[in-house]
């Protein structure tokens, strides 16, 4: 674990999740999700879990943005 | 005082950021109306709950400052490790979070779902506006 690198990391992550919380349009807020799932990545790679790294990086910004992109289709795109 | 702060907030600051993380998830979860929404803050809750798995699993943090240790490597084999001052990272919290993170994306899936098909139901994925198209048949069906 290196200081700073974490530290950035995890300050990033914070900005991250509040952004895609309060931003009304859902597409930004899926895609937000996956810089979210990103930088976790990244986070847990410099912790020294790397299987859950390569994992999160598969499955968290990958899969689910894309599940969640397709549910997007299906619905609507704005929230009131 | 500022030892017990030092050892208390300070050092687990992961774990500050950590129930930050998931507080900004359960308001997302409770005080959205858009069911996507509540789905993005239900993965963000999710996602942090691992984060302090793993960071109560990366034994590199009290072992540094205990005794005087290098921090923890991934849990590989390598025979240097001792001999150089590295421990290793406990596996345990790694394999259970890996299920974690699988089992979440299954669960998003199916939600998902549910959100889609509840669209095609009422036309809007609006909490508040489906309860009251509730309401409206429920008025509707007690007055015949």
């Amino acid at each position: 674990m290196i200081l700073p690198i974490d530290l950035i990391l995890l300050f990033f992550l914070v900005i991250i999740a509040i952004a895609a919380v309060t931003v009304k349009d859902i597409l930004a807020a899926v895609i937000l999700t996956g810089a979210y799932s990103f930088v976790m990545a990244n986070v847990w790679l410099q912790m020294g879990s790397s299987d859950v790294a390569f994992t999160e990086a598969a499955i968290g910004a990958g899969v689910s943005t894309a599940l969640m992109v397709a549910a997007i289709s299906r619905t609507t795109r704005w929230e009131k | 005082m500022m030892e017990w702060l030092a050892q208390h907030v300070l050092e687990k600051y992961n774990f500050w950021i950590a129930m930050t993380i998931i507080l900004i998830g359960l308001y997302a979860a409770m005080a959205k109306g858009n069911l996507l929404k509540k789905l993005i803050g239900l993965s963000i809750f999710q996602t942090a709950m691992f984060l302090w798995f793993i960071s109560l699993g990366d034994v590199g943090r009290d072992v540094m400052v205990t005794w005087g240790l290098k921090g923890g490597t991934p849990p590989i084999i390598w025979e240097k490790a001792v001999e150089e001052g590295y421990t290793y990272v406990n596996p345990l919290p790694n394999v259970l979070m890996l299920t974690g993170i699988v089992v979440s994306a299954a669960t998003t899936a199916v939600a998902l779902a549910i959100v889609i098909r509840i669209y095609q139901k009422y036309g809007t994925i609006e909490e508040d506006e489906i309860l009251e198209r509730e309401l409206q048949e429920e008025v509707r069906y007690a007055s015949g």
